[in-house]
């Protein structure tokens, strides 16, 4: 019994006065990670699984495509379709959009600029080479297959 | 009153901060998306030219991976339905063959490790010496992506292993060397010398 009594003799207070300073760690910490998404996925974005990923060593040079099948089936049909900025693109199109992400590098940077594929799993091949294609004319040569590090097999 | 006056600065309350806190806290939780920028890196070959001249290959310098439209695979001209752990571990076999090396083939051989060295086959059948050997993968146009990609890891699972044993590491480590450090980066180009990362995307078939 003594040890009962004990117990609540013993302060049950928790000290909250760092609570704010915690939690205002935790507010900076998620401030500065964050990045706001400046446009909208207009596709189905499941990226297939991998297991031999390379991390992008310089973030600026990096240039996104999207394809997918539309998240807006009724607008946009069932068709996978390329994703550029904000807008649906044909595969011979992309020529333009490298053109203009070029434009914003430096000259010595131009011919590093990686393409980031967002594929979505379920794409069949024959967009993804068409746009491979349109990436090698156009000479943007640097690919890179977005994935997320998957189970092992 | 009087009391009101001696309190020259009245203090402002300081208990709601932590739930002000909570609430901007909880908002970037929602909206955080953590960046993801890791993929597979692919390098693709230069524009065809119409005067270019065709390279040949020896049959055994190549190892071929097709795959149709129903995601059946066809490696080295057999049906393949192993899984695809298999599928690098043969990879590995063929690139460290070491068939019929040269000079150079022979150096790379002498400055693999022991453990690697035992690896080498010398099938008559398989590539001369990883300089000369090749992995073509070639998908048609209604093959699955996701199949594509399970591939294309494996292949360069392959190499990432080869390269991560010869030095001592394994294929994570290697690749996450840090080019802009002189010592990782040596090691990175001691891991490659010699065997190029030769990995042939051909354009699917219709």
């Amino acid at each position: 019994m003594s040890k009962f009594k004990k117990k609540s003799s013993a302060s049950q207070d928790i000290p909250t006065a760092a609570l704010p300073d915690i939690i205002f760690m935790l507010l900076f910490f998620f401030m500065v990670t964050t990045v706001m998404r400046e446009q909208e996925i207009l596709v189905k974005q499941l990226l297939p699984k991998a297991d031999q990923l390379s991390k992008i060593q310089k973030k600026s040079l990096v240039s996104h495509i999207y394809i997918g099948e539309p998240k807006n089936i009724g607008t946009y049909g069932e068709e996978p379709r390329i994703q550029t900025n904000d807008v649906f693109m044909e595969p011979d199109e992309l020529t333009l959009f490298v053109n203009q992400e070029k434009d914003k590098l430096t000259e010595a940077e131009r011919d590093r600029i990686t393409m980031a594929l967002n594929i979505d799993s379920e794409v069949k091949m024959g967009i993804v080479s068409d746009v491979e294609q349109t990436l090698r004319k156009s000479n943007a040569r640097k690919i890179l297959y977005k994935s997320v590090r998957g189970v092992d097999k | 009153m009087a009391r009101n006056k001696e309190r020259g600065t009245p203090e402002v309350s300081s208990g709601s901060m932590a739930d002000i806190a909570f609430l901007l806290l909880i908002f970037f939780l929602v909206t955080t998306t953590i960046a993801n920028d890791k993929g597979i890196l692919m390098q693709l070959p230069p524009p065809p030219e119409d005067d270019q001249p065709e390279i040949e290959f020896q049959e055994r310098n190549i190892f071929k991976i097709l795959a149709n439209s129903n995601d059946q695979l066809l490696v080295e001209n057999e049906p393949y339905n192993k899984p695809m752990s298999e599928l690098k571990e043969e990879v590995k076999a063929f690139v460290l063959n070491f068939g019929n090396p040269d000079q150079e083939g022979i150096d790379t051989y002498n400055s693999l490790p022991s453990q690697m060295k035992v690896k080498a086959k010398q099938s008559p059948e398989s590539s001369d010496h990883p300089k000369k050997a090749v992995v073509s993968f070639k998908a048609n146009r209604g093959t699955s992506y996701e199949l594509y990609i399970d591939v294309l890891d494996a292949v360069h699972a392959a190499y990432n292993e080869i390269y991560g044993e010869r030095v001592g590491i394994t294929s994570k480590e290697f690749l996450e060397l840090d080019q802009s450090k002189d010592v990782e980066k040596r090691m990175y180009q001691q891991a490659r010398a010699g065997i190029p990362k030769a990995i042939s995307i051909a354009e699917p078939d219709k």
